[in-house]
């Protein structure tokens, strides 16, 4: 509260105010008031980033795309230019906020935790996907381009329709399923520490739907199930607490047409997964898994 | 308009926990969230689940140290229901397939913490919140439990009796994001608010961007008395530029704390003789801002946590995951160079006053997680006791709510629970503005039929989401800055009278700049603009409560340090603070603590 710029703010304010007061018209006059003193608003804050940018030792620009299907002059996709000041340890995420909070309120994408952990903003960040809050601006060439994940409808600018993410998800039955529980009272399932570190990584996924954009194979079969999808399956098959019924059961659903089959084993989904799951392991250690049990049943 | 019998507002711990007891209940129960369940910030939580499991532990001492932690300001019937249903809250997880450490035996590790008699703390690596969310989202998926996903719920739907305990609460209005609508849910027998922590009301905190608090706000808008708002945990080590936790495991393994000068200070500035770097949180939280306050921070904001002397073999065995954290969110490389770090807004132990079973006092409305307050942490939360709380008094609420045949909760609410009334003591405007200012301000006893208080509150959010798509005005994060600026400034780890005052002033004028907020972005679609300028009124409210209590309670107990009043005044202080909305114009007032229940709690002094 101690810049001029936000006492000169004040002021304008309350000379508004009292205009408001008048009984007079007073919609009319609050309107006017709300109308002044946003593009006082507006000029500050804009004024604030061109202060900032000059006076910041580095800038850094994006370039970002905007679409919003009902709104006028951004029906057809765009790329945005936004200039922030860089300070060390600024993140992909922090440039859009910067940019949203002081040129462009309208500019949208989803986040929450900031930490990598919420998978909330997978993005595609100079044609790669990755995570904006967990992506430091200064590992990355400039301008850079941000832009939706590939091969999602897009709903606003960074905003891609998740859905079909999640119904290939809850398609492989995502949830624990033993053949039977203790019976004894307060008595856990025994799960041996090594059982436990085999299904370590493939706990860690998030959700946030990078390795799907990245997958060929998806983009061309709206049908495949997907690394995350098949790798939530893993989770359960290799969890020794579920029993051998349970997994022959996942298996089948995995070894479907749409199935682990299709991995044609290129990585990508391995190579941006923000949490570093094995992917492309898992899937293959599913399709050995599918084999030895079918050779079983011979 | 969608109906159900009970409606879930939020989607993380307590809100998977609630819907699944309801579920098994036999209600009709749906989830309402602004997000997806796996994005909630209960996956953030690291440490773990503490209950008592042990044969040679209890729920008794899980009690004591709970009552201890809270600076005696936990109410009995909370922490002792809470101690005693932990334990079957974590085997309930652990036969839902949740991915425990594990001993070599097989069983679920237990490890000490922090202001624990005993290693009661269950946990999956470092990631015991990301495998708990996930783990119960699966189980919702599993029972086929509606989900309105990326829905803010707007305002609740209770009827305005002019007395707060004759009110009723029908259901929300929420926003569907994708599309712009606004709509009604209609909620046969209840309401649960489980919308997380209000960290966002601080510039600088660990807490997620969505954790804006909507759930205290609503309520206490509605009638419902805001408890204990004042205290708040800083947590002393996260990173300047997000504030990322990183966890007391580094100063726990040995990790330094140094000032601008490369002092120790923690010994050298005499803080904690005996601890040093691991004292208590509050005690380090005070130490490193006084440091910063004298000119020896470093760049006037933080201080180096520094752990390069254990080794790289160390750290890489025991602390992997902070090395990933500092170089991700700081660009800092741990094994080449100290970490900086400074306290941040971590978790409120105040919230919604309510019993064991999650009533409020407004009939059909519950709460349950960080958004309540049952008591159960008082004045100070201790490590891994928020992801139990959530599971048993998420289970409580929901089980409640679809009509359960439980015990009648001891905990008194409401107004009529009352002991003492309170003043702010200073000349200070808090609530509403005056009149014609565009706030809901409920009650002239006109709506009291279900359907009439559900299709009028549809309407009131229809046209203030008109209003502030199709006029023109101030950009709300301004007005939020405003607020995050004097909270971080005025009503963080250090609280002066003036300050506080001060405080409530900003927060006043924020009050009345935000008459002229709007959103720019007039889109229908995805318009993230209107929904954070709509969290924005939340935000002014819980500041407000934060900082009045803040002001009220004249002494030093747990998390809340007054300047001039440095001591436990038990004499004139075991009573809980609480704000009642009142239609406007909030009213400070007093119950007083339920220090015995099954057991009694004497107040001793709290030095571990």
């Amino acid at each position: 509260m101690s810049t001029q710029i936000e006492q000169e703010q004040t002021e304008e304010q309350t000379e508004a105010e009292a205009e408001a007061a008048e009984p007079a018209e007073q919609s009319h006059q609050d309107r006017r008031l709300s109308e002044k003193t946003a593009r006082a608003e507006a000029r500050e804050r804009e004024e604030q980033a061109r202060e900032e940018v000059r006076d910041a030792d580095d800038t850094v620009r994006i370039k970002v795309f905007r679409y919003d299907p009902e709104v006028e002059g951004k029906s057809e996709p765009r790329f945005d230019d936004f200039q922030v000041p860089f300070f060390k340890g600024m993140t992909v995420l922090d440039a859009l906020i910067y940019a949203r909070d002081h040129y462009d309120s309208s500019l949208t994408f989803r986040h929450s935790c900031r930490q990598a952990v919420c998978g909330s903003d997978a993005l595609f960040v100079n044609g790669q996907q990755r995570l904006g809050c967990k992506t430091q601006m200064a590992d990355l060439e400039g301008p850079v381009r941000i832009e939706p994940l590939p091969h999602q409808d897009v709903v606003k600018d960074l905003v891609v329709d998740m859905e079909h993410f999640y119904e290939q998800m809850k398609s492989v039955e995502p949830y624990f399923q033993p053949d039977d529980l203790p019976e004894g009272e307060r008595e856990e399932q025994r799960q041996s520490p090594e059982n436990r570190e085999k299904v370590k990584m493939s706990t860690r996924c998030i959700w946030c739907g990078a390795c799907m954009s990245s997958c060929n194979i998806a983009a061309g079969d709206n049908e495949y199930l997907g690394p995350a999808a098949i790798n939530k399956a893993y989770r359960f098959a290799m969890d020794e607490r579920e029993g051998e019924i349970q997994k022959q059961d996942r298996l089948e659903i995995i070894e479907q047409e749409h199935g682990v089959w299709r991995c044609q084993t290129q990585f990508s989904c391995t190579e941006v997964c923000p949490k570093d799951i094995p992917l492309t392991e898992h899937i293959q250690e599913l399709k050995r898994e599918a084999v030895k049990s079918n050779l079983k049943f011979w | 308009m969608h109906e159900h019998d009970v409606l879930v507002v939020g989607a993380g711990g307590a809100g998977l926990r609630a819907a699944i007891a309801a579920h098994e209940e036999g209600a009709d129960v749906a989830m309402v969230t602004k997000l997806h369940p796996v994005r909630s910030h209960t996956g953030a939580a690291e440490g773990g689940i503490n209950a008592a499991l042990h044969p040679e532990d209890s729920w008794e001492l899980h009690a004591y140290d709970t009552m201890k932690g809270s600076d005696y300001l936990g109410d009995a019937p909370a922490v002792e229901t809470f101690a005693q249903d932990a334990p079957d809250e974590v085997i309930q997880l652990e036969h839902w397939g949740m991915p425990f450490s594990r001993e070599e035996d097989g069983t679920v590790s237990q490890r000490p913490f922090g202001g624990l008699s005993h290693p009661r703390t269950t946990y999956a690596g470092a990631e015991t919140g990301h495998h708990l969310l996930h783990t119960m989202y699966e189980q919702v998926v599993k029972r086929g439990i509606t989900v309105y996903e990326e829905q803010q719920v707007l305002d609740l739907a209770v009827t305005d009796h002019d007395d707060v305990e004759d009110r009723e609460c029908h259901g929300v209005v929420a926003y569907d994001i994708a599309s712009g609508q606004v709509e009604g849910f209609s909620a046969r027998d209840g309401v649960i608010l489980a919308t997380g922590g209000p960290g966002q009301v601080f510039d600088h905190t660990t807490n997620a961007v969505a954790n804006s608090g909507d759930g205290y706000a609503m309520a206490y808008r509605a009638g419902v008395p805001l408890e204990d708002m004042e205290f708040v945990q800083f947590h002393p080590t996260t990173l300047p530029s997000t504030g990322v936790l990183i966890s007391e495991g580094v100063r726990g393994e040995g990790g330094i704390l140094y000032n601008e000068d490369e002092e120790r200070f923690m010994f050298e500035h005499g803080y904690a003789n005996n601890e040093g770097e691991l004292a208590s949180r509050d005690v380090v939280s005070r130490a490193e801002l006084t440091e910063v306050n004298e000119g020896r921070g470093i760049e006037d904001e933080y201080v180096h946590l520094d752990m390069r002397h254990l080794g790289e073999e160390r750290i890489l065995d025991r602390l992997e995951n902070i090395l990933h954290l500092a170089e991700d969110f700081e660009g800092v490389d741990g094994l080449d160079e100290p970490m900086p770090v400074k306290p941040g807004q971590h978790y409120q132990m105040g919230g919604v006053e309510c019993n064991e079973n999650g009533q409020t006092c407004i009939d059909g409305l519950y709460a349950a997680g960080e958004t309540a307050c049952v008591s159960l942490h008082g004045a100070n939360r201790l490590g891994g006791n928020a992801l139990p709380e959530l599971l048993v008094f998420g289970a409580r609420a929901g089980s409640h709510a679809a009509g359960a045949d439980m015990k009648e909760a001891e905990i008194q609410t409401g107004p009529s629970a009352k002991s003492e009334g309170g003043d702010l003591g200073a000349d200070v405007e808090i609530g509403a503005l005056e009149a014609g200012a565009d706030e809901t301000v409920a009650a002239d006893g006109a709506a009291v039929e279900p359907g009439q208080v559900l299709s009028q509150a549809v309407e009131r959010e229809r046209e203030r989401v008109e209003t502030l798509l199709e006029e023109d005005g101030i950009n709300h994060a301004h007005v939020r800055d405003d607020i995050q600026e004097t909270m971080t400034e005025n009503v963080n780890v250090f609280r002066r009278e003036e300050n506080l005052i001060e405080a409530l002033e900003d927060i006043r004028e924020a009050r009345e700049r935000y008459q002229h907020v709007s959103a720019s972005d007039p889109s229908r679609t995805y318009n993230t603009d209107l929904l954070h300028t709509m969290e924005t009124r939340n935000i002014i409210d819980i500041a407000e409560a934060i900082t009045a209590g803040a002001l009220a309670r004249d002494e030093f107990r747990g998390a809340h340090w007054r300047e001039q009043h440095q001591y436990r005044d038990d004499e004139n202080w075991l009573k809980h603070t609480l704000l009642a909305w009142n239609d406007g114009s909030p009213e400070l007032y007093y119950k007083p603590v339920e220090l015995e229940a099954e057991k009694e709690y004497e107040p001793k002094e709290r030095s571990y």
